[in-house]
């Protein structure tokens, strides 16, 4: 119990922090990749704090609610997902966090943040079913869907899992608002439809948001780390190698690609889960 | 300790210039000139920006326009006229249909003066807003929220006068 708590704390306390970091590294790699010297590591740190200086402009007062919402849910499936518990209820809280930020940007009634809310639906759509089947890869090898029973199994999930593993590395570039597929809002100098969902955001809300976001990342890496684990700490050390090496191809991906269409990403997205995923269960349902 | 002037976000708005400034505005941020190591990100969204370059003069049609996303960005924030057409109206200053420099319908903070205003000069005008900035956030946080503050930009302001000639 007492370890629960502590870990609970320290992904409270650290998971924004490196989120951050990741963050400010994403920009200076992208910086690097395209020739400029870039911002500092901190950077995205410095965004933050001036965003809870800014004044605050609500359309509606509604939507600062809402964006509470969203925090919450969000920060507590991470609380789920590092305090041990089910990986189900993981998905499921951050469904809800996401489905109230959507809520959110359609109660400012701007044109922009609709196209930019409908996206982003459009977007859960297609990456939601990969999710779900990451989870239901883990239960059918491990026969668990607990993250804490997960972390000491005695095999390694990656090999029997693969084509999840990769159908969900595919899918986190749509969590994680990297090209091709950040059409609902995105990151750096990137702009369309001005500024997607977080159009009608500002100040310290769009702060709370860019937290929020930090700790999103850091605990759909740990679903990759849970690929790797097998009760040694051979097995965390690889987890958190390949968890960099997956941010590092992100950002990569990111920087290759324009963006591309819903229809694209939908379409794709849903391809990428049938072979990859559905067939990878199967596999699994036949063999084990 | 404040961090308004460490993550300066900038929009830009063409008035009606032959987009020469424009087009320098967005040279700032390729590789050669990189303003995203000061933190600076462009954005397109009035609601997130602290920063409003107004390149191109006034005229008739789009002085609400300007208005407006001075309007809609949240304080602390300052305006760079860039550009010589921004600063007083430039060669267009006389035309039946020109108000004038952007400083006819918003208070610009820093003028950038030249034809076109060249990529380094509009950093400089940018890191001289910064100053502003930080300045007009003191005052926030003091709860003194005067007129918008000129201090930084009297210096840049004379230079206004001799090339564009105010009338």
């Amino acid at each position: 119990m007492v370890k629960i708590i502590i870990s609970i704390i320290a992904y409270l306390i650290l998971a924004p922090i490196v989120g951050g970091l990741l963050a400010g590294f994403d920009r200076k790699i992208s910086a690097r990749m395209q020739g400029r010297v870039g911002p500092s590591v901190l950077q995205p740190f410095y965004d933050v704090f001036k965003l809870f200086e800014k004044e605050k402009i609500t359309v509606t007062k509604v939507q600062d609610f809402y964006v509470l919402i969203f925090v919450i849910f969000v920060i507590a499936s991470g609380v789920i997902f590092f305090g041990g518990g089910d990986l189900l209820l993981v998905i499921f809280a951050l469904t809800v966090g996401s489905a109230f930020l959507i809520v959110a940007a359609y109660s400012s009634n701007s044109p922009y943040a609709q196209v930019g809310a409908e996206r982003e639906l459009l977007q859960m759509m297609a990456y939601e079913p990969m999710v779900l089947m990451t989870a239901i890869g883990y239960y059918m090898y491990q026969g668990t869907f607990t993250v804490s029973d997960l972390l000491v199994v005695p095999k390694m999930s990656f090999l029997p899992l693969i084509g999840i593993f990769f159908g969900y590395l595919f899918i986190l570039t749509i969590k994680f608002r990297k090209s091709p597929f950040d059409l609902s809002m995105s990151h750096h100098a990137h702009q369309e439809l001005v500024k997607g969902i977080t159009t009608e955001f500002s100040g310290s809300t769009l702060g709370l948001i860019e937290i929020s976001h930090w700790y999103e990342n850091i605990f759909l890496l740990g679903f990759i780390f849970l690929f790797f684990c097998n009760g040694t700490v051979l097995g965390y050390v690889i987890g958190v190698l390949v968890c960099l090496a997956a941010y590092f191809l992100e950002v990569l991906i990111d920087n290759c690609f324009a963006r591309m269409k819903w229809q694209f990403a939908f379409k794709s997205a849903w391809a990428v889960s049938l072979i990859l995923g559905v067939v990878n269960i199967f596999v699994l349902y036949v063999v084990f | 300790m404040s961090y308004i002037a460490k993550s300066p976000w900038l929009i830009h708005y063409d008035g009606s210039s032959c987009n020469g400034c424009d087009i320098e505005v967005l040279a700032c941020l390729t590789p050669m000139y990189d303003v995203e190591r000061f933190g600076i990100i462009n954005t397109g969204n009035p609601k997130h920006a602290d920063v409003f370059l107004v390149t191109g003069s006034v005229n008739e049609q789009n002085k609400d326009v300007v208005k407006q996303i001075y309007e809609q960005m949240p304080e602390p924030k300052v305006v760079v006229a860039v550009g010589i057409c921004a600063c007083s109206g430039g060669i267009f200053h006389d035309c039946y249909n020109i108000l004038g420099g952007a400083d006819t319908v918003i208070p610009v903070d820093v003028y950038v003066p030249g034809c076109a205003a060249r990529p380094e000069a509009i950093i400089d005008g940018v890191v001289k807003g910064l100053a502003v900035l930080q300045e007009k956030r003191d005052n926030l946080v003091k709860g003194t929220i005067d007129a918008p503050a000129e201090t930084a930009a009297e210096a840049d302001d004379s230079e206004k006068t001799e090339e564009g000639g105010e009338q």
